[in-house]
Formats: structure tokens, sequence, C-alpha cells
């Protein structure tokens, strides 16, 4: 499906506005003086992305404000940015793109987070939202565009005033300058405001770049060393109440009965009263002054439960189920000619195993509501504002105009703050809604939160999967046949996002890195998506979280089974022309690593190279086994990313994704269930890597002038194959099942 | 009413003596530069100093801090240490999403002010309770070793 109708089916989702009609292209740039002495620029994308015309542009006036630059009297430049940031750098990156482009300096840069409006849309994907790596790549033409028509109304604003041409004037430091004349942006803030809008800009060429790609450090650096950045979970309104739920031990469990007692009769306790929960369940909502207050009486609330039906998933069951469908997969994701393989002088491959994982963002999921009376203010860091603007809508009865979304900063997400059922923020508004009118005059704003053990047994885990794959390989070690078959339920079905991801009936999110089949084999893949009562979700590089280890590792296999060395091939398996960057970005880690070079005794080295999200990413570690468990003494990582806009903080994806990637071979890190119950609650029994076993990663760019493409996913999926790769070189084993156990 | 020595101040506090500090801290006095994590002393978020020492502050009730010197994330910027850490954590650029790293910042500043010049097994042992799920420990530990060095 084309992306423009995806934009529009999304779009569409919460925002049933009138028919879009075709713009007049100077609405779509339009500058506002601001009082004392400011500018006020706002934006409606498709304007300049103009080859876009069949774009659904929306076409209702934009409420105000939504302007991507304030220029204000100080000269400083404050820049909307149309994204979440959760860690990505988004907040400083696509300042950079428009701040390149205006000619400001980037001391005179400030930003902060969108929140919910049309203007702030992906200009790709046509809602509000930032997922897919896709923050940097969909905004690399906009934000520098703004910035570039910007630069020229005040250029022109200038060159009226001092009677020159425009051709004459120089920008920098937020300054036009011709001959003797010189002005500052804010002083010509107001007459730029009277300028044409330019029907088209020129963008510098990379040589010309000061500061696309040149190292930032966040914009919000200080005030996170500081403690006064604020989160969604920060928020503090008078009058401010803080709930807890208490959810179904089952997903979708309801509520037989509860005795609020005990609850009630605590200090600090408000309300106690049945809410509907996620997936057609029930639970306890227990309003309350504070966190601590509402813990404890959640501690001692009564509660007998309705199993729900997730309540007869236990993990090992589960396991067997999808390896018996495994045995005759339903649908075909792509068909080879096997018939080679009856030659076949030796088979490898076997059945691989990943296990429901939680996101686990640092900082639980939370949201705030604050009723006015012609709708509602929500507080969320969201992944998903337009999204989850129409769902809070719906929920509340209301039109999505009439939900004010804040896009708050948030601690983490890696896909748990993307969800299509937006399932914490229905389910925060019902509550907000019940408390605002049981307390009457006495039910102010309200904070919905959750704990640490809501977040682990929550759900929306990325789902368990298992994969057989059969590889026919003849004497020389050729693979002549490639059978691959994937099990595990559908990231999508029965979401908003079913009708463009989900093809033949097959979710495209479960055979990416597979399906592609990077290494030109005669690769058949077969698929079947159960149905389990649990809810899944994306997380943090999607089906490459799977697939790439089962990719990665096998080829390293088959390369060992041939006699070869695993990089010489992968180097002479991929083509030259079609996987250049793949073949680049792996040459780059195998020589700055000393790959195949000599390590101490019981070291080897481990390798792997995956593309997602248009970005590729190569890992050359060593490795040594201590106290049973893999131990990586060195990581290099070889990336292409085309142009880097913040090499700072690309560097800083990719080693935060390495470990992200690690975790997920670390014992302790799954989630399992027994009889629908999930058994993990805590970073105690859920345990992400820490410092002591944080792998050091040394990052490379590939150079590259082409447009950006993803940065915060990409670092995930190959450093558990190239961590594999090095302990089969070790001992002999090939690792089939995520988290590692190096006993089995 | 509870009176608590914060970051060099007597507040009183009404809450609960049971109550953890995290919670007097962030709901009754709406300090909020202190994260809640995990609630149970397992990721370091909440972490604060109590009379210099680093402390969870979400297992500790403020009843057992009454008459302690209770420094947190607002107020320890104030010491030369921490200015050091916070220099090094900005220049590099440490934090992804930042909402560990208050407790991180804290911590490091614990270890500094004990230990001028740790090892990587000396931050090992000090940071280990902090955990980061945006993986930002290879920078945390570049930066402590260069606040090290520009505090000698």
């Amino acid at each position: 499906m084309h992306i423009k109708t995806i934009a529009r089916r999304l779009g569409g989702l919460a925002d049933a506005g009138p028919v879009a009609r075709a713009m007049p292209r100077r609405e779509f740039l339009r500058l506002t003086a601001l009082a004392g002495g400011g500018l006020l620029i706002t934006w409606s994308a498709p304007a300049v992305l103009g080859a876009e015309s069949a774009a659904p542009a929306s076409a209702k006036p934009l409420p105000d404000p939504q302007a991507f630059i304030k220029i204000h009297p100080d000269n400083t430049v404050e820049i909307a940015v149309n994204r979440l940031d959760f860690g990505q750098g988004a907040l400083t990156a696509l300042p950079m793109l428009l701040a390149e482009e205006l000619d400001v300096d980037w001391s005179q840069v400030k930003a902060h987070l969108a929140p919910a409006a049309d203007a702030y849309k992906d200009p790709i994907f046509g809602i509000q939202m930032t997922g897919g790596s896709n923050a940097v790549a969909n905004s690399w033409l906009q934000y520098r565009q703004i910035g570039a028509a910007a630069r020229i109304m005040l250029v022109a604003a200038a060159a009226r005033q001092w009677n020159v041409p425009a051709a004459s004037c120089q920008t920098g430091s937020g300054m036009v300058r011709s001959g003797t004349h010189e002005a500052t942006y804010a002083a010509l803030a107001q007459a730029a405001a009277q300028q044409a809008v330019p029907e088209k800009v020129a963008l510098k060429a990379p040589g010309d770049f000061r500061i696309i790609g040149k190292g930032k450090t966040r914009l919000d650096a200080h005030a996170g060393a500081t403690g006064a950045k604020s989160y969604g979970i920060d928020v503090r309104l008078p009058g401010m109440k803080v709930a807890l739920v208490q959810r179904p031990p089952t997903f979708g469990g309801q509520l037989a009965s509860f005795d609020a007692s005990r609850a009630l009769a605590l200090k600090g306790v408000r309300d106690v009263f049945e809410v509907a929960t996620d997936r057609g369940g029930s639970g306890v909502a227990i309003v309350a002054d504070g966190y601590w207050p509402a813990k404890q009486a959640r501690d001692v609330l009564q509660v007998q439960w309705k199993p729900g039906v997730g309540a007869n998933t236990s993990s090992d069951a589960l396991y067997a189920s999808y390896r018996s469908a495994a045995k005759s997969p339903a649908l075909t994701a792509r068909d080879a000619d096997l018939s080679a393989g009856a030659r076949a002088t030796r088979h490898l491959g076997g059945e691989y195993r990943f296990p429901y994982l939680a996101h686990a963002p640092m900082e639980p999921l939370n949201a705030s509501f604050q009723f006015k009376p012609d709708g509602v203010t929500v507080w969320a860091g969201t992944q998903f504002q337009t999204i989850d603007q129409g769902a809070i809508a719906q929920t509340l009865g209301l039109k999505p105009e009439q939900v004010e979304l804040i896009t708050m900063p948030a601690g983490g997400g890696f896909g748990r703050r993307a969800v299509p059922t937006s399932d914490y923020l229905r389910e925060g508004a019902r509550i907000a809604k019940a408390w605002h009118e049981r307390a009457g005059a006495d039910g102010g704003p309200l904070k919905v939160m959750w704990s640490r053990e809501d977040d682990i047994k929550g759900g929306y885990y990325r789902p368990a999967h298992l994969h057989t794959v059969d590889a026919a390989l003849d004497e020389k070690g050729k693979v002549l046949a490639w059978d691959h078959v994937i099990v595990g339920q559908s990231l999508v079905k029965g979401t908003p996002f079913e009708a463009f991801l989900v093809k033949n009936g097959i979710d495209s999110t479960m055979i990416e890195g597979v399906v592609d089949n990077a290494y030109a084999m005669p690769l058949r893949l077969r698929v079947t998506h159960p149905e389990v009562g649990v809810p899944v979700l994306w997380w943090r590089s999607v089906g490459h979280t799977h697939t790439a280890f089962v990719m990665e590792t096998m080829v390293d296999e088959v390369a060992r089974a041939a006699g070869q060395d695993p990089v010489a091939w992968r180097l002479a398996q991929l083509d030259a022309d079609k996987q250049s960057r793949r073949i680049a970005a792996l040459r780059l880690a195998v020589e700055k690593s000393g790959y195949g070079g000599a390590l101490p005794a019981g070291h080897a080295w481990g390798v792997a190279v995956h593309e997602s999200f248009g970005s590729v990413v190569a890992y050359v570690v060593d490795v040594s086994i201590e106290d049973g468990r893999p131990r990586v003494h060195a990581a290099t990582a070889g990336v292409h990313a085309n142009q880097v806009v913040n090499p700072l903080a690309a560097e800083a994806q990719i080693q935060g994704a390495a470990q992200f990637g690690l975790a997920m071979t670390q014992p302790g890190f799954e989630i399992t269930l027994k009889d629908g119950v999930v058994q993990q609650s805590q970073f105690t029994d859920y345990t992400p890597p820490r410092i002591t076993e944080a792998i050091a990663v040394a990052v490379h760019f590939v150079p590259s002038q082409d447009a950006p493409t993803g940065l915060g996913e990409p670092g995930v999926p190959p450093i558990a194959p190239a961590i594999a790769n090095a302990v089969a070189a070790l001992t002999g084993k090939r690792l089939r099942a995520l988290p590692f156990d190096l006993t089995a | 009413m509870t009176s608590l020595n914060i970051n060099g101040k007597t507040i009183p506090v009404d809450a609960d003596p049971s109550t953890p500090l995290l919670w007097a801290l962030r709901d009754v006095l709406g300090m909020t530069g202190t994260k809640f994590g995990c609630g149970v002393a397992a990721c370091g978020a909440c972490t604060v100093h109590v009379n210099g020492q680093a402390t969870r502050s979400c297992v500790t009730p403020i009843s057992a801090v009454v008459g302690q010197k209770i420094t947190t994330i607002e107020g320890v910027g104030a010491g030369s240490v921490a200015q050091a850490v916070q220099a090094a954590w900005i220049a590099h650029d440490v934090a992804q999403c930042g909402y560990c790293q208050s407790g991180q910042i804290m911590s490091a500043t614990a270890l500094l002010a004990g230990n001028k010049a740790p090892t990587d097994a000396d931050i090992d042992a000090a940071m280990a309770g902090n955990l980061c799920r945006c993986g930002t420990y290879q920078r945390i530990r570049a930066a402590i070793h260069d606040a090290a060095k520009n505090l000698a």
C-alpha cells in the first residue's frame, strides 16, 4: 500500500474532519508579528513538500498557535519539535536541521515538544507520531525547508528596508547584513511577516553545513543534570489527585467483587470505584492525595476475579503449540523453488525460540487529565499524539479538537508509548471522567499512574516467537534451499494498522529481516499467526528483534560449515550493488575492530550485520565465557545511516541500542506466563543489564551525504547474534533460544 | 508534622511518618527531580544523599531521616563534586531519555566524594544499583572518570 494511503487511513483515525481540499500555497506558511517584536512562523507541512500534492492536506484553519519557529525579541529562536523525545534526541536533531537553514548560531536555539495539532503531523505518515526510527528521516526536508523559507523572508524584509537587492544580503548568526547595514532577525521580524512566502526554497549543499553533522549535546542536558527536566510523571496541578488501578491478574479478566472498606479507611484515600480496563476487563481504581496512599490502599483492597481471555496461557504450552503450528504453517510470505534441496549432503538449522518481552521504560506509564468547560487537557509522554487524541476524545465523548494533548518528555518508551489501542490513555480517561463526575466540585485534575509491577505485568509485550530453519547444503557448503517458518502473534491485527501492515493475512512486522533475503538464497518463508490472549506490541526494532538473530546466526553457521570465514562468506554472498551499504558497514566494522587478529586464549570474534529502518549496523565483538555466561570485552560498530545529523547523539543511539539488544541475551530477561498470570513483576525478576554488564561500543559511521535513515532502532538487532556467533566459535554450540542458556 | 533537613533547609512535611522519602519529596513537597522507577530499591532512580551517602529514597521512610542531612538533585549542585559531575554529564552528553540520570548523578557524586580516583571496578560497585534502560553506561563511566580528573 502506498505511503499516502497509509497517511490517509491513519490521519482519518482521529480526525474525521472536513474533506481535504487544495490550499493555495502561500497559506501553508504564515508569519505573525508577536507583541514585543517577535515573529511567529506557522506551517502546514504539505506546502513545501509540494510534489506531494495528492497528500491529504489538512484543510482546516490551523488553531493558533501552531508555530514551528518563534523568534523572540532577544533574538533567540524557539523551535517546536513535532515528535516525542524519549531519549532518541529529536528535541535536538530537528532544531539542528531548521537552524542550519535559518542561519542562526546554535547558541541562539531553544526547543520544545509540540502538542498534538495538525501542523505537527509527520509530513510523510500523515499522523503525529514517533516511531520506526523516522523522526529525522521524515523531517529531513521539512525542517530545513521551514528554516530556509523563513530566512528568505527575513532577507526580503531587510532588502526592502534598506532598499538594496536581496542578493546583496548575507545571513549568519541570526543577522542580515548588506554593506554597512545590519539587523537582527528579531528586529526584522515584524517586517518579515509582511513578505511573500517563497514559492521555492534552495537548500544548502552539504559542504556548506555548519550545524548538521557537528556533534551537539542535548538541548535539555542542563535541565536533565540538575533535576529540572519535567516528565509526564512530574506534572503537578493545584488540587491534583493520583489514581492507581488494581488490574485483573489475567488479561481481560473481570472483577467479581471487591471490598474497599480497608482501603477507604486510609488517610489520603479519596475514592475507590470499578473501572473498565483493557481488553474488556474490569478493575478497581483508587484515587488518593498521592501515589503512596493510593499504593497502600491498593495493597489492602480485597478483590475477587473472574478469569479473562488470557487465562489459559502458559509459556511452556505456548511454545509446544507453536512448535506444532510450525509443522504446517498457514501462509506463504515468500516462495522459492526448494527442489535443489533434494541433492543436499547436509542440513543445518533447527528451532529458535524468543520469549515475550516487556519494554520496561524507566518512567512508568502515566497520564494527567484536567477537565475544562469545553473539553479536557491531557499531559502524556506519547509516541502517538494523533491516535491518542482521537482515542481519548472517543472515550470521553468529545471531538478530537476538544482534547488538548500536551506532549511531555518521556523517560524511555521503546514502543510502549506507541499503542494502536491507546490502552493506558483510554483507561486513564475513563478514570478521570469517573472521578470528575463522582467528586463533583472536589474533583480536580487527576494523574493516573502505573507502578513498576503494573508495567512489567501489564502486557503489550514483544510477542513470543518460534522459528524453524532447514538449510540444505551441498558438499561445498552452498545453500541449495532455505526453508524458514515463523510462528508468532500479529502485532497489528485488529488495530487500525492492520489495513496497511498486514498483506494476505501476513503481518509484515513479523517477517521483516527474513523476507528481504539479503543473502539472495533460495529462501521460502511461511508463517502462522496464532491467536493468544496476551496483548502484544512493537518493541524497539520490532520484528528485527528476532529475525536478525535467526538470519545472522544461521548464516554464520552455514559459513562455518562451508569452511569459510563468516565475514568472507557474507561479503561473497552479498550483491555488490544492491547490498553496497551493508557491505560498507560490515567492512568498516571489520577494519576498525581488527577482526581476525589474535585474541587472548578463551576469546573469540563474533560478527553480525543487519539492515533495519533503512540503516545498516554491523557489530564485531570480542567475547569470552565467564561464569557460564558470555562476556563481551569489546565491540565495534560499523553503521551506514547516510548523512548523520548529530554524530554525538547518533553514537549514543548505537551504544545504547547495543545494551538494549544485550538485554535479550541475559538470563532473567524474559516474560513467562503460567495459567495466564505473568510470572515477573519487578526489576528484581525482569533484569535489564546494569553497568557491570554493559558493553563498550566503538561506533564508526560510513561517510555519506544521502538523506538520513533511522538510528533509534537499527543498533538493537545485530548485537545478540554477534555474541551468539562468538559463543559458537568458542564452544561449538549454537545458541537458538533467547535469553541465552549455555547449560542447555 | 515531621520536619526534615533537605538541601540545607528545615522543611515541615505533612505526611505519615511511614511515608517513603521519595513520595514526601515528590507528592508533598513538589520536588520532582528525584524519580520513581520501581519502589523497591532495585533501579536507583530515586537516589538521594542522606549524610552524603547514596540512599534509595523509595524505601526510606521519612521517620528514619529526621535530623539527617538530606540532599536531592535539586540541591546537590551546591557542592563542587556534584558540579564537576554535572559538568561532565553535560559535556559527555550522557543522558538519553534522562529519567534515571538524577539518580545516576547522585550515586556518582557520592562515589567521588569518598573516592577521588575511582577505578572501573569502583565505578561498577558504586553504580550497579542504578539502572538505565537507554544504556548510557559507557558515557556514565567516561563522565565519572572525567569528573574525577577535573576534581584532582
